[in-house]
């Protein structure tokens, strides 16, 4: 029974038990001695489902699996296992000519806007670049596309950012740039992956901002990664918490945040730093640090810094189960 | 801060030359001056050669220098101002020819090798890094003989020397380059193998290159005078410096400096004017390479 | 005045870049009492890094200490000779570093590291000094056995706290922590911040806590300093400062970040962009992008205005 988060009609992406193991590098000499290859299991095994429309979020600490999943979802690396529907169709094994054609309909921002823009291309150029890919325009009709683009993302006047190139901008303007260049082919998902963290903090509101306007203007879904819970709680419409390439909760933002159920979300939620001296919460304070993904701590990969951890816990893996209408939790001390 | 498309490029070269740049600035102007200089010798040799360079006897018999021969008669009595001017043209022909050469064919290569990867990749680079471990004048000198004499067979042989040069920095820029992000991000907006190389790849490769070509054309002045020094390579009649150092060399012990010195002095000029240039070009370009 | 630990007056440090000259610090006046623990908040390019390195007369070159005085404990910074500054450093005013991978030597274990700080300052035998090692890292929550290991042996987090144990080996009067969790992740940057709080209690040095992410400042930090353009732009303490923001830019600056406590949130942002330090905006330097902004704010610099007691706002507004 796959999870399903009740919405209407059918999910626009569907995630089923997908997984990615990276095999560790090995030395020549390690290579000669033994034939165990070892895997960092960056995902394991997640399923959850994003209506059309709204803002998805991943969150998650570093070595979650949330950028990897992102990267899996674009078909920008293939997956070890598992399934990927989009808009029905199973993207899992696309390729070549079916798999360009899927990126019109699905793109994604990534996070350093100074390493993602080709240096030595025009904003103009590297902006209108998908549109010539795709035999959508080209010459003047893509230059007006470009330029309207640019328009709608607040670089103004347009024909200046045209001709500039990437390193006379800032960082806010560089991941602009990005999100017009995400967003001309018009499509129908895009990825985040913490398309704000590199970016100073006085422009970080703006691209979000931007980020929720272009959505209801172009009708659009997002899958947001981000390690900011914040963030998460300020833009998602639904959140699912990773931990060590696990989903451990999932649910309608609301509910996760009023009413978190598992430990290590719980945990994370009260060591988010609040802007305000008044707040008096309860914090809860964990051990340690996260175990190496190419280990992972037997049964729950939490149990290891889990203050309520069990002798279940320790041996068995515990399962998403719904709780609640969109609530899905994995832990065995939840009923 | 400058964008670094080729003309651009140098124009804004030209505008940090000035106060700043002190060292460097002045090792590309002195540099561009000496080679600007040989290639006008070059270019205007038949009006500005007094004598044609291969006529005997214009003079007499290892004349020293004077108001009429300002650098004296080799002992064919051969005019050797005209001979170096003439000599300018072999040198810059055949280094530029083999610089053009060696540098699209390595380039070129190494573009694709490093892309595509592969066996193909690791059996193209096993045979470049075996060219490459060959002393360059070594390898000079056995395709100089295998090829046979004539200014095609010695540019052939510079070029082979040198391709894999070329061949090593790009392939290594390719490699760390598919890596990185904006790469990444052209391949989400669905571009192609070949778009990701010559639209994303290249474009960002290509500021090394002007640094490599001048300072293997250094290279390239030495080892061709060298070749022509062993009486390899070049026939007779086509005027040339290492040949004539070779022919002055002989004099030296009867106190007769002109025939020798003269071109001598010439080939180093012309390499310290490429290793000038490329030196100061790295300089001012790594910067902005670190940098973005 | 004479109660002041450190003292800093008309600071100005300028990078002499191949592009022109970047005032990176310029003209601050910054005070501070024994103990006391101030948020030094800004964003890249405010300058903040540049006068944490300046105290300790640690600023790179290209760049230099042009004018002022840092004045700690009677003691003219600015004045002293190199000598002199190094029996400074790391005795009375350490650091703590962003990124505890590159300050650690990767070739020394990490008890020796701190041994031969411990040596290098104090008269004290090898077997004394282990023994203070020991019991440091004990405090900072790192168990003994580690002692012969090597920093890559460590995670982030606990790297950052062999970081602060080095920085507490001696006992200072001061420590700078120059974004000491701005790499960590969050439940790690709660650990380091609680334990970099239950250590200054307990030895009750100052500390100017350098970082870009104001909502660390709360529970940690006794007063805000913040900066702007290589400007001090606001100083209070940090109660008065997030309940009631003077400078618009503090003022934009917490009406632009996600508070997890809120709901429907609707955040403000701030237009424009960050100054540019070589050619700084004529007159205030945050006039671009502030909706009080008049013709006076553009044309002159605003004066350093004292609000209350002990609140400092450099404003035309006040």
């Amino acid at each position: 029974m796959l999870p399903v988060l009740k919405g209407e009609g059918m999910p626009l992406l569907k995630v089923v038990d997908l997984k990615k193991y990276f095999p560790v590098q090995r030395s020549f000499l390690e290579r000669l001695l033994s034939r165990r290859i070892d895997y960092v299991k960056a995902v394991d095994g997640i399923s959850f489902e994003a209506e059309k429309g709204e803002v998805f979020s991943i969150a998650g600490e570093s070595g979650c699996g949330k950028t990897t999943t992102g990267r899996l979802i674009v078909r920008l690396i293939d997956p070890t296992g598992g399934k990927i529907f989009f808009n029905g169709i199973d993207i899992t094994s696309l390729s070549g000519e079916e798999l360009r054609k899927l990126r019109k309909r699905m793109q994604i921002i990534f996070q350093n806007p100074y390493a993602s823009l080709n240096p030595r291309m025009k904003i103009g150029e590297n902006v209108g670049h998908p549109l010539e890919i795709h035999g959508i325009a080209y010459g003047r009709e893509k230059e007006k596309l470009v330029m309207e683009m640019l328009e709608k993302v607040g670089l103004q006047p347009a024909s200046k950012f045209y001709n500039a190139y990437p390193h006379e901008l800032s960082g806010g303007q560089r991941q602009r740039v990005a999100v017009a260049r995400a967003m001309i082919l018009n499509p129908d998902f895009i990825v985040a992956d913490e398309p704000i963290s590199m970016i100073d903090v006085s422009l970080r509101a703006r691209i979000l901002e931007l980020m929720i306007q272009l959505k209801e203007e172009l009708d659009l879904t997002y899958l947001f990664i981000t390690h900011d819970l914040a963030v998460a709680k300020y833009i998602s419409d639904k959140i699912a918490i990773m931990y060590l390439g696990k989903i451990v909760e999932m649910g309608e933002k609301e509910v996760i945040f009023s009413d978190p159920k598992h430990p290590y979300t719980n945990a994370l939620l009260s060591a988010v730093p609040v802007p305000d001296p008044n707040v008096k919460r309860k914090r809860v304070m964990l051990k340690g640090e996260v175990p190496s993904p190419i280990n992972p701590p037997s049964g729950c990969r939490f149990h290891t810094r889990c203050p309520l951890a069990t002798d279940i816990c320790r041996r068995e893996e515990p399962k998403l189960v719904k709780i609640d209408d969109n609530h899905f939790v994995a832990c065995h001390t939840v009923k | 801060m400058a964008n670094l498309t080729a003309p651009k490029m140098i124009t804004s070269m030209l505008s940090k030359i000035s106060p700043r740049r002190g060292v460097e600035g002045l090792f590309i102007i002195v540099g561009l001056a000496i080679i600007l200089t040989f290639i006008f010798m070059a270019i205007f040799a038949p009006v500005l050669a007094p004598y044609d360079p291969n006529k005997t006897r214009v003079g007499g018999l290892y004349e020293s220098p004077n108001p009429k021969f300002p650098m004296g008669t080799d002992r064919l009595g051969r005019d050797i101002l005209s001979r170096i001017i003439w000599g300018s043209r072999t040198v810059l022909i055949v280094t530029f020819l083999s610089m053009a050469l060696s540098s699209a064919c390595g380039v070129t290569l190494g573009l694709i090798s490093g892309y595509v990867g592969g066996k193909f990749d690791t059996a193209l680079s096993l045979f470049m890094d075996s060219l490459y471990a060959f002393p360059g004048l070594i390898l000079a000198i056995a395709l100089a003989v295998m090829l046979g004499q004539g200014i095609m067979p010695v540019t052939v042989s510079l070029t082979v020397v040198y391709v894999p040069i070329y061949f090593r920095m790009i392939r290594s820029e390719v490699l760390s380059m598919k890596e990185s992000l904006f790469v990444e991000a052209a391949k989400a907006i669905g571009a192609k193998g070949r778009t990701l190389i010559f639209k994303y790849i290249f474009p960002n490769v290509i500021p090394s290159i002007p640094i490599v070509l001048s300072l293997n054309a250094a290279d390239a002045v030495l080892t061709l005078a060298a070749l022509s020094f062993l009486g390899l390579g070049l026939p007779a009649h086509i005027p040339d410096w290492g040949f004539d150092l070779r022919m002055g060399y002989g004099a030296l012990t009867a106190k007769i400096w002109w025939p020798g010195t003269f071109p001598g002095l010439m080939i180093v000029l012309l390499t310290l004017g490429f290793s000038l240039f490329g030196e100061g070009l790295a300089e001012i370009l790594n910067p902005k390479l670190s940098g973005g | 005045m004479i109660s002041d630990l450190l003292r800093i007056e008309g600071l100005r440090v300028y990078y002499y870049t191949r592009d022109g000259v970047v005032m990176a610090v310029d003209n601050v006046d910054l005070f501070m009492k024994k103990g006391e623990t101030i948020g030094l908040v800004g964003e890249s390019g405010s300058g903040k890094s540049t006068l944490g390195r300046a105290i300790l007369r640690l600023v790179p070159p290209p760049g230099r200490i042009i004018s002022g005085k840092i004045v700690f404990d009677g003691l003219n910074l600015t004045e002293l000779s190199e000598e002199e500054m190094r029996r400074i450093r790391g005795k009375r005013i350490s650091m703590v570093f962003q990124d505890p991978m590159t300050s650690l030597d990767p070739l020394m274990k990490i008890g020796d590291h701190i041994v031969e700080t411990i040596m290098a300052h104090e008269t004290l035998t090898r077997k004394e000094a282990e023994e203070k090692a020991i019991k440091l890292l004990e405090q900072v929550g790192i168990r003994s056995e580690r002692f012969m290991d090597y920093p890559h042996q460590f995670s982030g987090g606990m790297r950052q706290r062999v970081g602060i144990a080095l920085a507490l080996a001696l006992n200072p009067d001061l420590v700078i922590a120059d974004e000491p969790t701005s790499s960590l992740d969050v439940i790690v940057q709660f650990q380091i911040l609680d334990l970099m709080k239950e250590l200054k209690n307990l030895y009750g040095m100052g500390m100017i806590l350098i970082t870009h992410d104001i909502s660390i400042i709360p529970g940690i930090a006794d007063k805000v300093a913040l900066m702007y353009a290589g400007q001090l732009v606001e100083f209070a303490d940090a109660k008065s400062f997030f309940n009631e923001p003077l400078h618009p830019y503090g003022k934009a600056l917490l009406e632009s970040i996600p508070n997890i406590q809120h709901s429907d949130q609707k955040l403000k942002y701030i237009p424009g962009n960050p100054p540019d330090l070589i050619n700084p905006p004529k007159g205030c330097r945050f006039s671009p992008r502030c909706p009080y902004a008049t013709e006076k704010c553009r044309e002159e610099e605003p004066p350093t205005i004292m609000v209350g007691h002990h609140r400092l706002v450099k404003c035309f507004q006040y």
